[in-house]
């Protein structure tokens, strides 16, 4: 297969006014924010690093942000991938075994890795070959990936699956310079995704495969290989969300880790004004969305109010954000602003 | 269209096996004992099962069902620390669930977003709900639990059916009378195979989604109440994950997850072959939950695939 170059930008004229609810959504929210604290937005340096709510939304926002550009490119083909918090909960423990096991921790993080990858072929391998519904597809792996991840702690008895490791936890709580490492590391991994994206072919073959798979076959693209690929890019990416979260807590903990990750990826893509339907991969919506969704925990749990709120707030965030996503309702209020008529 | 059976029949037949396979490895499993315990302590998950079944064969998904369960649990709880009949907020509660599925199918249809967002916000509206009313786990404290408890139909063997699952086989049979006999549930099936020749039928297609959502909150509700009868309190985490129960319940009881194709029932037999695993390995005593999971994803792997191979030849391999 020959790949474009330079590639056709057919999201281009669009991709504005989809980026600008999730926009005035975090704009609300910092205005709320700005109301309730002054010093919300300070941002000061401490210990040769960067301090302040905002860094702190960012550098939280992280892992999830990081899953969420794989899962953008997998609701682009017109899929989903609910097994992502479960490759969490499995490279977690993969990587916190080969650790235990003496491997270099280098090594130890190929292999982690390497295991979501593995993880993301299983899926595509279901997708793409047995064709299968994404949905159920990637259940399988949700419903089993936790247990998974369990019975690799059992392997070195998984009694104390604490570990130290000064380079993986640099990478997720480090800092290089003023700026935490996971931020730089989760900047990279965009970066990296944006130009196989969109400066390789392969950007518009995921989007082709997603908005018509039928034409895209006819077209020449190798639908499965295509589909294949986006299972793998998302298991890369929770895996590197999976990397940063263990090395933070020292722990493999593969019931809790990364729990409802999915559900915040598929979110974080659906703020960022990705479409379920597919044929469209918007990486900056999904980190944008990322952003929000946590700027509206940091922002509930800073405001005072009690953190048994946070869920409901979400819920109704994310509610607001997607009724004014849907052209439907905005019809509906403009026609009742303009004098009811039916 | 008879082989829309066979996967069900698949299905029976494994939950015979796997039954079997513990009689040959545990003395007194072979007993109405172990079967009506399994039907006891998963009543709830088969109620809530046979809502989503509903959903899931109009097309649609329902993910609010686990967190409905938990604030069914504590509100019934909180009422009952007023003092009310437990009757009495079950009602309330059911009328609840019935209404917020219905908003669920409003807004899924209304605004066109998909069922999947709508009811995963639908999922932390209720869950933080439940953080609301209470976080600690409350008793339900009135005599009526006791009572309740304490019904039971004996079994030939031994055994006995207990109220809850004595209520589980009502909620089944209320339910098979809609699928089957009612032209709303000819409405759901319809939908559920092929939305836009649906609704050049006729089929109200706003009507039969704020139904069948209202439908499956309804039976989650009821679910939500049984297990709060069943624990005898409400505790604000109850339920979670229970949606993918549910979704898997169906799924191994033949449903499609495209909709259409499926029948109510074998949402009993999908949810008794999880409860049956999960017994399975309980006997065992030395295997760990995490073989629950890991058993659970491999025989939903087994019946995704099966059911590929049987009815894939009766879903149009549309360009979906």
């Amino acid at each position: 297969m020959k790949s474009f170059s330079p590639p056709l930008k057919i999201s281009t004229p669009r991709a504005a006014p989809r980026l600008l609810w999730p926009l005035v959504a975090l704009a609300l929210i910092f205005a709320v924010d700005g109301i309730i604290s002054p010093h919300f937005f300070a941002i000061r340096i401490v210990e040769g690093r960067l301090f302040g709510n905002l860094v702190d939304i960012v550098y939280r926002a992280t892992p999830i942000a990081i899953v969420a550009l794989g899962m953008a490119i997998v609701i682009g083909t017109k899929g989903i991938d609910l097994s992502v918090g479960a490759i969490i909960a499995i490279v977690g423990a993969t990587l916190d075994w080969r650790i235990h096991m003496g491997d270099p921790h280098l090594l130890a993080l190929a292999i982690a890795l390497a295991a979501g990858v593995a993880c993301g072929l299983w899926n595509g391998l279901l997708v793409a070959v047995l064709d299968i519904q994404p949905i159920i597809a990637t259940l399988i792996l949700m419903v089993s990936g936790r247990g998974v991840g369990l019975m690799i702690n059992l392997i070195y008895g998984g009694s104390d699956p604490s570990f130290e490791s000064p380079l993986l936890q640099g990478l997720s709580t480090g800092h290089i310079g003023l700026i935490p490492t996971r931020i730089l590391v989760g900047i990279g991994l965009w970066i990296a995704l944006w130009a196989l994206v969109r400066r390789t072919a392969l950007g518009l073959f995921l989007e082709a495969v997603g908005a018509n798979p039928k034409a895209a076959e006819l077209a020449g693209v190798e639908a499965r290989a295509i589909k294949w690929a986006a299972y793998v890019i998302s298991g890369f990416m929770a895996a590197a969300a999976g990397v940063i979260l263990t090395a933070d807590t020292h722990t493999s903990d593969p019931v809790s880790i990364g729990l409802y990750s999915e559900l915040d990826a598929i979110l974080a893509v659906v703020i960022g004004g990705g479409s379920l339907n597919g044929g469209r991969i918007y990486l900056l919506g999904a980190v944008l969305g990322a952003v929000v969704i946590q700027a509206l925990t940091t922002s509930i749990l800073t405001s005072g109010l009690p953190p048994e709120y946070n869920l409901v707030v979400k819920a109704g965030v994310v509610l607001v954000v997607l009724l004014l996503q849907s052209a439907r309702t905005r019809a509906a209020v403009a026609r009742l602003a303009t004098g009811r008529k039916r | 269209m008879k082989r829309t059976w066979l996967p069900l029949a698949a299905t029976i037949a494994v939950f015979v096996a796997l039954f079997g396979v513990g009689g040959a490895l545990y003395n007194h499993f072979l007993s109405s004992l172990v079967l009506g315990d399994i039907l006891d302590d998963n009543a709830f998950l088969i109620i809530a099962a046979i809502g989503a079944n509903f959903v899931i064969l109009s097309g649609g998904i329902d993910l609010s069902i686990g967190s409905m369960i938990g604030f069914v649990g504590v509100v019934m709880a909180k009422l009952d620390a007023f003092g009310w009949h437990p009757l009495a907020s079950a009602a309330v509660m059911i009328v609840f669930g019935a209404g917020f599925g219905a908003c669920q199918g409003l807004i899924i249809d209304f605004c066109e977003i998909q069922p999947f967002i709508v009811t995963l916000a639908g999922l932390f509206l209720l869950r933080g709900a439940c953080f609301m009313v209470t976080l600690d786990s409350l008793p339900l404290r009135h005599p009526f639990v006791s009572d309740f408890a304490a019904v039971a139909l004996p079994l030939p063997g031994g055994g006995f059916l207990a109220s809850s699952a004595l209520a589980m086989f009502a909620a089944l049979a209320v339910a098979v009378v809609i699928a089957h006999k009612t032209s709303f549930g000819a409405n759901v099936y319809a939908m559920g195979g092929d939305r836009t020749s649906a609704a050049l039928m006729g089929v109200p297609i706003r009507a039969t989604t704020v139904k069948v959502y209202a439908l499956g909150g309804l039976y989650s509700a009821f679910g939500g109440v049984i297990y709060a009868l069943y624990t005898s309190s409400g505790y604000p985490l109850a339920g979670s994950g229970a949606e993918l129960s549910a979704i898997a319940a169906v799924v191994l009881g033949g449903t499609l997850l495209t909709g259409g194709i499926g029948l109510v029932v074998g949402a009993l037999f999908g949810g008794m072959i999880l409860g049956l695993i999960a017994t399975l390995i309980n006997f065992n005593g030395s295997l760990n939950g995490a073989w629950i999971m890991i058993s659970s994803g491999v025989l939903l792997f087994v019946f995704i695939v099966m059911q590929r191979a049987l009815v894939g030849s009766l879903t149009p391999r549309s360009a979906s």
